[in-house]
């Protein structure tokens, strides 16, 4: 889904420590132009330390940021094409939304007339017309968020970064922020780099997911790979729900677990490695009739919440709990079996050996 | 919460008969004068009329002229110290802010003599430049020696409130401005200083209320003949004994800061 071939930021082998933590352990990366890349990970994972490497607002102990093909690591934010939107906006108190606006403008001495007609630009593109001479400080969280992006984007910069910006919103504006923000990324067709904890944000909006931990990137993907194909049992359990099951890959498209052997996709193990299964909940379909001919796992309902669009349903089985996710109702204690098909189980390698 | 409002009543008490009988005792002095026999006290603009005799007006003069220099001097000395002492980490900060407050924990008058055993004809400064084969200087009773005193005594207070209104910046604020091309000094000019006004305010109205009224540092370094307007009242209350004349040169005084105060905070809201 990369709307273009060519790498505008590349990161190679970036290390960072901060008070003898290692924040960062050698991050290798590739940027493209007018790609929407999210660096997804729970709080501490490097995340935003890698976004402000490459702002500029941080060096790294070693390793090399190229911007088209230029090393920059040393070279100061002011001097580098990229702008940033910061978590907690950081628009300037003593100047009203026109000047917070014009700020990179006037600094490159551009002429009135010129800076007048960009900032207007840039505030109907974020649905702020009019709101030229208003006080910073008097405008909703979501319209200072606004104010933000146009500020940094007014600056035509190559790649806009945002630092978590929809963190401090509350749910309904940040689900109307994140397709705006998309809708303003295509529009002016930049490539932007996102930071955030939240997957679902993550999935929704971005060409491709970062996912990081501990200083390290976990995989790189499409949200529907990262989704799909999660490469281990972090990013399985940090990106939606699933059963995590330890097993033995017999053969190519085979696989065993919980004492019986299973038909799969995938392919490339070692005979008898060993292995760990995700299955997502929503994958797993819940059979009450004649379920001991149809399937081989067989087990009692535990408990049944209701969520909404689905039951969250616990089946209880002879070697754990499954968790499914289904739209029908099934009464607690009842016997069932539970079905899934080869596509649904994804085989993973164990992580076991990185700590 | 109504129960502890009852708590302010004494200091309501205090400020009743410290501050405002006070005050209202002063206006009263400063508009009557000594009457005849049938009526004690009478009704008079004639101690304001006095002060306008160009014996008091420079006197005035100078206290303005000294008030202004010295909080020019400490804007300038506090405003880089307190920006240098924001730079460091917090634990650090505070230390540096204690060691700028540690002076004032010393009586002023001590501070103020040990002025005068360096900048006398003999004192530690001349003997160096007399030991380094310099011509001694005569520093002692100068505009020099008060300003000095002036600005060492009333530093901190230009220091402390700029320092708080630096060190409480939001350092985003700061890190937007390099990120919109904003090189040091221009982030200094367009987001730092304008962010530390208040501040700024806050010392210049303090130092300068402080060294306007001052009497004790131009006494004792200025000499006998040096006037402020403190000195002046000082005199009125103390050797003259015209507590009218006196209390309408504090009124005058009193009406000065009021203005000076009005127009720093007008610099405040109107700083683009």
């Amino acid at each position: 889904m990369k709307n273009s071939d060519v790498c505008i930021i590349e990161l190679k082998g970036l290390t960072k420590t901060f008070d003898d933590q290692q924040v960062l352990k050698g991050i290798d990366l590739k940027i493209y132009e007018n790609e929407f890349l999210t660096l997804l990970g729970p709080s501490g994972c490097g995340k935003t330390t890698t976004l402000r490497i490459i702002a500029g607002f941080e060096e790294p102990d070693m390793g090399e940021v190229l911007f088209n093909g230029v090393e920059i690591s040393a070279v100061p934010p002011y001097k580098r094409e990229v702008n940033t939107v910061f978590q907690k906006y950081a628009l300037f108190p003593h100047l009203d939304v026109f000047d917070n606006i014009a700020f990179g403008l006037n600094l490159k001495k551009m002429p009135q007339d010129v800076i007048e007609q960009k900032v207007k630009k840039m505030l109907s593109l974020v649905g702020l017309s009019g709101y030229e001479n208003r006080d910073v400080i008097s405008l909703s969280g979501g319209q200072q968020q606004r104010i933000a992006i146009a500020r940094a984007l007014v600056n035509e910069p190559k790649v806009l970064l945002l630092d978590e910006p929809l963190g401090a919103l509350d749910a309904r504006l940040r689900k109307e922020m994140q397709s705006e923000l998309k809708k303003i990324q295509q529009e002016v067709g930049i490539t932007f780099i996102y930071v955030t904890h939240d997957q679902e944000e993550a999935l929704s909006m971005s060409d491709t997911v970062v996912v990081m931990k501990d200083g390290e990137i976990q995989q790189i993907g499409t949200p529907i790979d990262i989704y799909n194909e999660p490469e281990n049992r972090f990013v399985a359990s940090f990106i939606g729900e699933s059963n995590i099951i330890e097993g033995n890959m017999l053969d190519d498209c085979l696989v065993k677990f919980d004492g019986f052997e299973f038909e799969c996709v995938d392919k490339g193990f070692k005979p008898n490695e060993e292995v760990e299964v995700v299955l997502r909940p929503e994958d797993i379909d819940i059979i009450a009739k004649d379920f001991k001919k149809k399937t081989k796992i067989h087990g009692k309902v535990e408990s049944v919440v209701f969520k909404g669009v689905h039951y969250e349903i616990m089946v209880a089985t002879e070697n754990r709990t499954y968790k499914i996710h289904t739209t029908d109702y099934f009464a607690p204690d009842l016997e069932v079996g539970l079905s899934f098909g080869p596509e649904d189980i994804h085989v993973m390698y164990t992580m076991g050996w990185t700590a | 919460m109504r129960f502890y409002k009852n708590f302010i009543l004494p200091y309501l008490v205090w400020a009743g008969l410290l501050i405002v009988i006070p005050l209202i005792m002063i206006l009263i002095y400063a508009f009557t004068a000594d009457g005849n026999s049938v009526l004690t006290v009478s009704f008079t603009f004639d101690n304001f009329k006095n002060i306008l005799s160009s014996a008091y007006i420079s006197v005035f003069w100078t206290s303005l002229k000294i008030g202004i220099i010295t909080v020019l001097i400490c804007l300038v000395l506090g405003y880089l110290m307190a920006y240098l002492i924001a730079q460091f980490s917090e634990k650090v900060q505070t230390i540096l802010i204690l060691l700028v407050t540690i002076p004032m924990w010393i009586n002023m008058l001590l501070r103020t003599y040990a002025w005068i055993s360096i900048l006398s004809d003999n004192g530690l400064l001349n003997s160096l430049l007399t030991f380094l084969g310099l011509e001694p200087m005569s520093l002692m009773y100068t505009d020099f020696a008060v300003i000095l005193g002036l600005v060492c005594d009333f530093l901190p207070f230009m220091i402390i409130p700029i320092h708080t209104s630096l060190s409480k910046m939001d350092k985003s604020l700061i890190e937007a401005s390099y990120d919109l091309g904003a090189n040091k000094f221009q982030t200094f000019k367009r987001v730092i200083f304008k962010l530390s006004i208040p501040g700024v305010v806050n010392g210049i109205i303090m130092v300068f209320l402080l060294s306007i009224s001052s009497f004790v540092i131009p006494k004792l370094l200025g000499g006998g003949n040096y006037m402020m307007v403190g000195n002046l009242i000082e005199s009125q209350f103390i050797s003259v004994g015209d507590w009218n004349f006196g209390s309408a040169i504090s009124f005058v005084l009193a009406a000065i800061m009021l203005v000076a105060i009005k127009i720093t905070e007008k610099f405040d809201k109107t700083d683009e």
